[in-house]
């Protein structure tokens, strides 16, 4: 991958004097789908939000499309052509599903491309195009999710973050949802930066994984040999072995190291 | 028949007098549901605002509109300043700082506009200062109907602009969630200092439509008072809650001025606020949806 859209190189972040991010680098080539996997508190969430420019890495560099924008502002960094579906949808609640969509185009101001981007959108999710005048914060958990991901797709990304798409949907829904993903994929070209608990839905979605634990990356590959490995089948996978868990976990950690 | 007039023309002057602790009320509430700060310096805001039409209008010799228009645009200028020099900085504090720098700037307010325009009460002629219309058999002021329509008119502008325009949108969705908006490149911090803006913009225009009815001193900020008592009865978040929720102390403080002993004027406002806080505490126009889902 020597040419990546997004490369992030070691970055160091933290919530006043708690470090969440110790030393993390991936790269995201264009067009491609990236997955982290991690469970709760590895700090997938804080990767996302220091690549858009939510919070600033101490150390480290982000770099998109040849350019460091790890001290840009958010909507610095929107422009760039980034945009973030976080962590538990966050829609706004009061306004309209249409202007929820509006919103994700704040930053532009081609009206041309808003309103084909929004066909777009209405395309991929025709229930959204059904509801658009209705409150969000009244829409269904699994249509908030359509919402959030349609609103990201109204900035018109080159790279989508998505962070835990699948939380608290149902199996079926979270099939749905990722098909799209992937279809929005390949074809409009967005490359794709999906951080996941989820591990097997999210290994069959994308090209290539890593795996975060405590704020490190402690393996990477492509997903299809990721998803054969043992210790990702065991840890990632629910398909533990009974008995030494704990221990085993330990000496795997050690060999990633 | 004569008494029906009667209660007619108390209520008129009751929604008059209303409007303007509506709007007080509004700029509160614009300010509370973007920033979760209580601004209590919100009606001393009104008070500069009044005395720069004064400075304009009687001094500098401009127009009445001109001179309003002056004095709403240097006054939301004002606002703006004020957030994104002082109050930006108290964002994430507990509640009780922002009261106290709020109640602390009240202060320092009122010094500074007894400072440059003394402490004596003053007045501009504006085109409705003692002027009537007759309606049938009643006989009602130009200075009161055009706090009415004036009120009227801004709310018109301001639904307009919250609901259609891109800009205020975007104001509604920082309120309603700063993260999210932080997440669409909207620039949550300017955002938040325009609506300081426009609160204090709206300030102004309850100062100036005040003018005709009554005189500007230094301590009319006070008023601020009662408009906290509609802010809450609107619920403390709903714009035209605030707005009925001024009225409705209005009205029923000139009725209570008029068939209640003396002294009751003063205190209905605490009474009905008080009364509210028992009954509603949510207030009539509370929305039921939560802030973040
Ligand atoms: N706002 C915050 N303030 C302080 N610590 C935080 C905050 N958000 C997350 N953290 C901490 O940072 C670490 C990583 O969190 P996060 O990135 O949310 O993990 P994940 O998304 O993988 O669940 C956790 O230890 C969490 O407790
Ligand atoms: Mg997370």
């Amino acid at each position: 991958m020597t040419e990546a859209l997004l490369h992030v190189d070691a970055i160091e972040t933290f919530y006043g004097p708690i470090q969440a991010i110790r030393g993390v680098s991936l790269e995201v080539a264009p067009h491609q789908i990236v997955t982290v996997l991690g469970a709760n508190g590895a700090g997938k969430t804080t990767v996302l939000r220091t690549v858009s420019g939510i919070l600033d890495p101490e150390a480290g560099k982000v770099v998109f499309e040849g350019k460091d924008i790890a001290h840009m502002a958010p909507d610095q960094v929107m422009r760039m052509g980034i945009c973030h579906v976080p962590e538990g949808r966050e829609v706004f609640p009061f306004l309209t599903v249409r202007e929820n969509l509006m919103m994700g185009s704040y930053t532009r101001r081609d009206s041309d491309g808003i309103a084909k981007d929004l066909a777009l959108c209405f395309r991929y999710f025709p229930r959204l195009e059904e509801r658009q005048h209705q409150r969000a914060g009244l829409l269904s958990g699994g249509e908030q999710q359509m919402l959030a991901i349609s609103r990201a797709l109204m900035g018109k990304p080159k790279l989508l973050l998505l962070d835990e798409p699948s939380l608290g949907l149902s199996p079926i829904l979270v099939q749905q949802i990722f098909e799209i993903i992937r279809r929005i994929n390949q074809e409009q070209g967005v490359a794709i930066l999906l951080v996941e608990q989820n591990a097997h839905i999210a290994l069959k979605t994308a090209d290539y994984g890593y795996v975060l634990e405590v704020g490190r990356i402690v393996a990477e590959d492509h997903c299809a040999t990721l998803l054969g490995r043992d210790d990702i089948k065991e840890f990632y996978l629910g398909q533990k072995e009974a008995g030494v868990r704990g221990q085993r976990r330990w000496k795997k950690r050690r060999l990633w190291n | 028949m004569e008494d029906a007039a009667r209660l007619l023309q108390l209520v008129v002057n009751g929604a008059a007098a209303g409007c303007i602790y509506g709007l007080i009320a509004l700029g509160f509430v614009l300010i509370y549901k973007a920033t979760e700060m209580v601004n209590f310096a919100q009606g001393d805001i009104m008070m500069l605002g009044g005395f720069v039409a004064y400075s304009a209008i009687a001094h500098w010799g401009v127009n009445y509109w001109v001179g309003g228009l002056i004095a709403i645009a240097a006054t939301a200028a004002f606002g703006y300043a004020l957030d994104a020099i002082v109050l930006r900085r108290v964002i994430g504090q507990p509640q009780f700082a922002v009261v106290m720098l709020t109640l602390g700037l009240g202060f320092i307010f009122r010094a500074a506009a007894g400072i440059t325009w003394g402490y004596d009460s003053v007045g501009f002629d504006t085109p409705f200062t003692n002027k009537t219309v007759k309606l049938g058999g009643l006989i009602l002021g130009d200075d009161n109907l055009s706090i009415i329509a004036g009120t009227v008119l801004l709310c018109g502008v301001l639904y307009l602009f919250f609901a259609k325009t891109r800009l205020g949108v975007a104001m509604q969705a920082s309120s309603q969630n700063q993260l999210a908006a932080y997440y669409m490149g909207i620039p949550v911090r300017n955002v938040f200092s325009m609506i300081w803006a426009i609160s204090a913009g709206v300030a102004a225009v309850a100062g100036i439509l005040l003018s005709p009815v009554s005189m500007i001193d230094v301590n009319m900020g006070f008023l601020g008072i009662k408009a906290f008592a509609a802010a809450v009865i609107g619920g403390f978040g709903s714009i035209p809650g605030s707005v009925i929720g001024g009225v409705f102390v209005g009205i029923v403080e000139q009725l209570a001025g008029y068939y209640l002993p003396a002294g009751f004027q003063e205190v209905t406002s605490n009474i009905v606020l008080l009364g509210m806080l028992f009954i509603r505490p949510q207030g009539l126009f509370a929305e039921r949806m939560g802030k973040r889902v």
